[in-house]
Order: structure tokens, then C-alpha cells, then sequence
């Protein structure tokens, strides 16, 4: 067996071995994933409930576009009932038509469902608007704004979480490594054997890719089944090479991080004082479009940001695959930043 | 035949501590040669520059007639190192973890196996290195060491934190490795380990050797006085100071103690006398050469 493969198959046995490890880059993550989703899941796109009293015709036209699908249309004779069944909550609007009016009716009680009813309801009538005014390709721009403006909690949730999981996966692997060779100097006995540094480094990049690899099909084996209902736009598999730089990425911050750092775990309280926060900065647990305007300004400085965003893109919004290049390109730039920096700040020992 | 290691005033400073300052020595081929001294002395800096892991300040160190440092590939294989118990692989078994560094020179598995055998670790083949007691791990750490088969074996502070038995097991096992004909460079801390071992030893003490030769050699030149004892009663005190008046005699009771630089005439004189019960001579130590050169008691 070469040394490159040798040591490939030892990281392999060290990390496998190690239930903490698997638990922490496998196991949370996906318990994270299932939990966040199963409680979201029903908050999802709006279900909004309508009463139809008496005919209304724009709702006719309505029920056959992308709209129909969040509404739930019944229908009543009886106003004052519909009302009644709004103020208790058990319906979230009643709708009446007169002439050219619609009148909307719904309840304050609930703010969200308030303002879904209002936007739904100008939206329908600009629809109806434009469609009588014959400009029939302006009428995909309303129905497109519904859909983009609110992704499924999975669309975000799944590439959020799986960034954060690849993060702290590769920076712990390179950093603890790292760390745990200097101080028990298996990284001077390695420099003394024959083997060459780059089978060293290349076999501890192999096995971050390799677990990586695994993290990103489990998420979406565990995101696109029925349960969850994650759909893959066609240019997922850019999903790979993203998944693949921001490895490299996160694995030279964890290189940083064990050039300084002397025992493990000094290493890992640093590891999570960087990946914690930035999971929150960089938009994995909380979508960036709902977050306050500093926080997305602060968000360009997170690695992690652009491996979330980039794996949004193709995975949920389908977006082309070029749409990937760019975080692509950011994410391998701060991995030969970062890289340079630890092999100036790099020692063999202690001393 | 040319010497296998030579160091020619070797210094090494940190800052303002010379860790090592100015050494000079020669190791034949095939010797089992030892670096003495406490903790602090120099004694793992100056085997690290002749390892190749950390360049000299001044001086020159040579390895089978090469260089060190900068590392030097055609040197590696033919030289092996053990630094530490732990320093393994995580998580590995003990066979793994052989076989690893085996590949490592490009070493066939099954001459790792069989270096499991030499040190005695075949039936802990199947156990993860984190499970091995100090002594196993000590000697999967130099069978490691071992398993290209290098010309020139290094090995630092070996039976460090060990329990007697596991040190003297461990003992046989590097008798067995100097037999091969290797030559064998260790440090240590333990005098009698540097006595029972080592053919010969270098004192070393704040950077710089104090004596080098034979441990036998260094305590015989000490000339150090013997000391005899028996048992109380046999003689008394009295009649031995008029038998042999160059000793000096105590009794306290329980043993009968004759100080002397010339052992010989009063143990005569207590064979004569039928005086031989629960008898013992002691020689100059190793300590004892070391308090001489540096006034001071030797604390490891």
C-alpha cells in the first residue's frame, strides 16, 4: 500500500471510530434538519381560507393560476355567518363582489394572515387588471413575485444546515488534526519518515471531501423525501463542486486555527467561536432575506454565506449552474488567503 | 571504519537559555551509546539535531556520513526515531498503527506483523493504541521505529514514566535490538538505566557534556571508596580498626559498615575471621560521577 493510501485509510478508521466526531458532523445536523423542518413544514407556503359569498368572478379565474393553490375556497350565501366564521379565526377572509368592488373581509386578530389576505387580494386584482387591459406576459410577473418571495422552509432550511454542518466538519477536521499531531508529535515523526508532505496533506484532504460528500447526501436524501418535499432544480449537482470548495475553505480556517492554538482543546472552543456565530451571520440557520439590513451587510464577510447562498441557488431556487461560479470562486479564494496565511504562522512543536 | 554519528560543537540557544552549547562526540558503528543527564540538560535538543528535526545554530552534525539537516531524504530510511509513547495515529489498533508506518517506507504488512512478534505484542495485535498500558505502548512506539529496518535507531527518554517490571522488559528488548548489530542512541534520566545499557555514556549538564566513556570507566576513575558491610556482632568494631587500619569502620547495631579505597585487605581479613554473614560490597555509582563533576546531588 502507498503511504498516500495508508493514510488515507488511517484518517478514515481515526474519524469513523470516533463516535463524538460522527455525532457532531453527521448525527446533530440531521436531527437539527428533521426537527427545524417538521416544525416549519406547516408554516410553509400560506394556506389562506376564503369564504366566497355570493359569486365572485375574479375568484373564478384565480382558481386555475399559481394563486389557486393557496387558496381554499368555500363558499357561502349567508354574509353574516362567513363573518362570524372570519372573527372566530376558523376562515381568514370573506369575499364579496359588487359590480367592479371586491370587498375583503378579515381580522386583525392574526397580523400575518392580515397582511397575506391584503397582498393576495391586490395581487389577484391586479392580475384581473392586467389581463383586461391584454398584456397577458405581465401576468407572470405577479404570480412569480408570490412564489420567490417566500422559499418552502426546507428550500432554506436544508441548504443552511447542511452548510453549517460542512463548515464545522472541515475546520474541526483539519484543526483538531493539526493540533493533536503536534502535541503528541506524530507530525515530527511523519516529517521524519520518507513519505512525502504532500501525501500527508493530500490524504487529510481527501477524507474532509470524502465526509463532506456523505454530509451533502444525507441532507438530501433526508430533505427530498416525500415527508420533507425538497424538489432538486436541475443544476443541483453544481451542489458538488460548491460542497467541495467551501471544504477547502473551512479546512484552511481549521488549518489557521491549529497553527495557533495548543492543545485541542483550546482548538475546539476557537473552532466554535467562529463557526457558531457565523452560522448565524452567514444565513445557515436564519433565511438572509428575512434578516435586518446590518446583518446582511455583515453577511458579505462570512465564507459561509456564499457555500448557503451558492447551494440555495441550485438546489432550491434553480437557478442555471453558472450562478455557482461566483461563490465558487470567493470560497476558493479565501481558501488560498487563509492557507498562506497558516503556512507563515505554521510550527512543527510546541516550542 | 568512519564513525556512524558525529556532532562537532553543537549549539542551540532560545533566546537567552543555551539549550545546547557547544557539543562535540563520536558514536561507532553498532554501539549502544547513551545521553545522560536531568531534566533540562540539553539531552533531547541535541538528539533532535541529529535526528534533522531542528537545525543547529552552529556546529555540524553528521549521520551515516550525511547531513540532517535540511531534512534529507536519503538519510530518513536508513534511520529511526521514536519520540514519544503517543505519538500514533488516533484510534488505530496496534497492528494499524504498524502497518501504517510501514507503508509509510514502503514496507510490506507483513514484516509489520512481524515486528509486533519482536516486541512481544502479538496477542494486543487487535487493541487500540489508547488501550495499551505504558509499557505496550513504549514498545509498539519502537517497534514503529523499527519496522524498515533503519541502520541507526534514536530513542527519547524510552522507559520515561514506566513501572519497574515494565522497564526492564523493555530493557531485553533493546539488548535484543543492540545484538542486531544497530547502533542505538538513547537519552535518559535514569542512571542505572545508562549503567545497564549503555557501552558508553555521555554526562551532560546545562548544554555541555561533561564526561563521555565506558559507564564502568567513569565510576573506576572516580575512585570512589568501597563500602562493606556484614552483620553485627560477628567481629567487633574495635578489632577490625587494628586489623585493617586504612578502613574506615562504624557499627550501628544492625551492620557492620568498613569504608575503604582498598577493598581487598579487609575482606580478607573478615574471611579469616569467619566474618562473611549477610555480606555486601558497593562500588561507585554512576551518581556518584555526577555529583563529582558538577558538586551537586543528581535529581532526575
Amino acid at each position: 500500500m502507498n503511504a498516500f493510501r495508508s493514510l488515507s485509510r488511517a484518517m478514515l478508521l481515526g474519524f469513523v471510530r470516533d463516535r463524538g466526531a460522527l455525532i457532531f458532523t453527521i448525527l446533530i445536523p440531521v436531527i437539527f434538519l428533521v426537527l427545524l423542518g417538521s416544525i416549519y413544514k406547516s408554516t410553509g407556503t400560506p394556506q389562506v381560507s376564503v369564504v366566497e359569498v355570493g359569486q365572485v368572478s375574479l375568484l373564478d379565474g384565480a382558481g386555475h393560476s399559481q394563486l389557486g393553490k393557496i387558496l381554499q375556497i368555500t363558499r357561502s350565501r349567508n354574509l353574516g355567518a362567513a363573518l362570524n366564521d372570519v372573527r372566530q379565526g376558523t376562515e381568514d377572509a370573506a369575499v364579496q363582489q359588487q359590480g367592479n368592488a371586491l370587498i375583503v373581509h378579515y381580522s386583525i386578530a392574526s397580523q400575518v394572515t392580515a397582511g397575506v389576505v391584503q397582498t393576495l387580494f391586490a395581487s389577484i386584482v391586479q392580475q384581473a387588471d392586467q389581463q383586461a387591459g391584454g398584456r397577458p406576459a405581465a401576468f407572470r410577473l405577479a404570480t412569480r413575485q408570490v412564489e420567490d418571495q417566500s422559499l418552502k422552509p426546507i428550500q432554506y432550511l436544508a441548504p443552511g444546515l447542511l452548510g453549517w454542518a460542512i463548515a464545522s466538519g472541515a475546520t474541526f477536521g483539519a484543526g483538531i488534526t493539526l493540533v493533536t499531531w503536534r502535541q503528541n508529535k506524530l507530525l515530527r515523526r511523519l516529517r521524519l519518515a520518507p513519505a512525502s508532505a504532500g501525501a500527508v496533506v493530500g490524504a487529510r484532504i481527501g477524507i474532509s471531501l470524502a465526509i463532506a460528500m456523505v454530509q451533502l447526501a444525507v441532507f438530501l436524501g433526508i430533505a427530498t423525501t416525500p415527508y420533507f418535499g425538497l424538489k432538486l432544480t436541475a443544476s443541483w449537482w453544481m451542489a458538488i463542486p460548491l460542497v467541495a470548495c467551501g471544504t477547502l475553505a473551512f479546512m484552511s480556517i481549521g488549518l489557521l486555527v491549529g497553527s495557533f492554538a495548543k492543545t485541542q482543546q483550546a482548538a475546539s472552543s476557537i473552532v466554535n467561536l467562529i463557526i457558531l456565530p457565523m452560522a448565524f451571520l452567514g444565513g445557515a440557520f436564519i433565511p438572509l432575506n428575512f434578516a435586518p439590513t446590518w446583518l446582511q451587510d455583515v453577511s458579505y464577510a462570512m465564507p459561509l454565506r456564499y457555500l448557503v447562498l451558492g447551494m440555495q441557488n441550485v438546489l432550491a431556487r434553480g437557478d442555471g449552474p453558472a450562478s455557482a461560479l461566483p461563490g465558487i470562486a470567493i470560497l476558493l479564494g479565501a481558501a488560498a488567503v487563509l492557507t498562506l496565511i497558516s503556512v507563515r504562522v505554521f510550527r512543527w512543536d510546541q516550542i | 571504519m568512519p564513525a556512524t554519528i558525529t556532532a562537532r560543537d553543537i549549539r542551540k540557544s532560545y533566546g537567552d537559555l543555551r539549550a545546547v552549547d557547544g557539543v562535540t562526540f563520536e558514536v561507532e558503528p553498532g554501539e549502544f551509546f547513551g545521553i545522560l543527564g536531568p531534566n533540562g540538560a540539553g539531552k533531547t535538543t541535541t538528539l533532535e539535531i541529529i535526528e534533522g528535526l531542528r537545525e543547529a545554530d552552529a556546529g555540524e552534525a553528521t549521520v551515516l556520513g550525511m547531513p540532517p539537516w535540511p531534512r534529507n531524504p536519503a538519510l530518513l530510511p536508513r534511520i529511526g526515531v521514536q519520540l514519544q509513547a503517543s505519538s500514533f495515529f488516533e484510534r488505530l489498533t496496534a497492528r494499524e498503527q504498524l502497518r501504517t508506518f510501514a507503508s509509510l517506507y514502503g514496507v510490506p504488512a507483513r514484516r509489520a506483523d512481524e515486528m509486533l512478534e519482536v516486541v512481544g505484542l502479538t496477542d494486543k495485535a487487535g487493541t487500540r493504541t489508547e488501550k495499551l498500558s505504558g509499557g505496550q505502548a513504549q514498545r509498539l512506539s519502537i517497534a514503529c521505529a523499527l519496522v524498515h529496518g533503519p541502520d541507526v535507531l534514536f530513542l527519547d527518554e524510552p522507559t520515561g514514566a514506566l513501572e519497574p517490571q515494565a522497564r526492564r522488559n523493555l530493557w531485553d528488548v533493546l539488548r535484543a535490538i543492540s545484538a542486531e548489530g544497530r547502533t542505538v542512541v538513547l537519552t535518559t534520566h535514569h542512571m542505572d538505566e545508562a549503567e545497564i545499557l549503555c557501552e558508553r555514556v555521555a554526562i551532560m549538564d546545562h548544554g555541555k557534556i561533561l564526561q563521555i566513556g565506558p559507564p564502568a570507566a567513569l565510576v573506576r576513575a572516580l575512585d570512589f571508596p568501597t563500602r562493606i558491610t556484614v552483620e553485627s556482632g560477628l567481629v567487633t568494631a574495635a578489632d577490625l580498626r587494628a586489623g585493617v587500619p586504612a578502613a574506615e569502620v562504624t557499627d550501628d547495631g544492625v551492620s557492620l559498615a568498613i569504608v575503604t579505597r582498598e577493598p581487598a585487605p579487609a575482606l580478607g581479613w573478615l574471611a579469616d575471621h569467619g566474618a562473611l554473614a549477610g555480606l555486601q560490597v558497593l562500588g561507585g555509582t554512576l551518581e556518584n560521577v555526577f555529583l563529582q563533576l558538577t558538586g551537586r546531588e543528581y535529581r532526575a
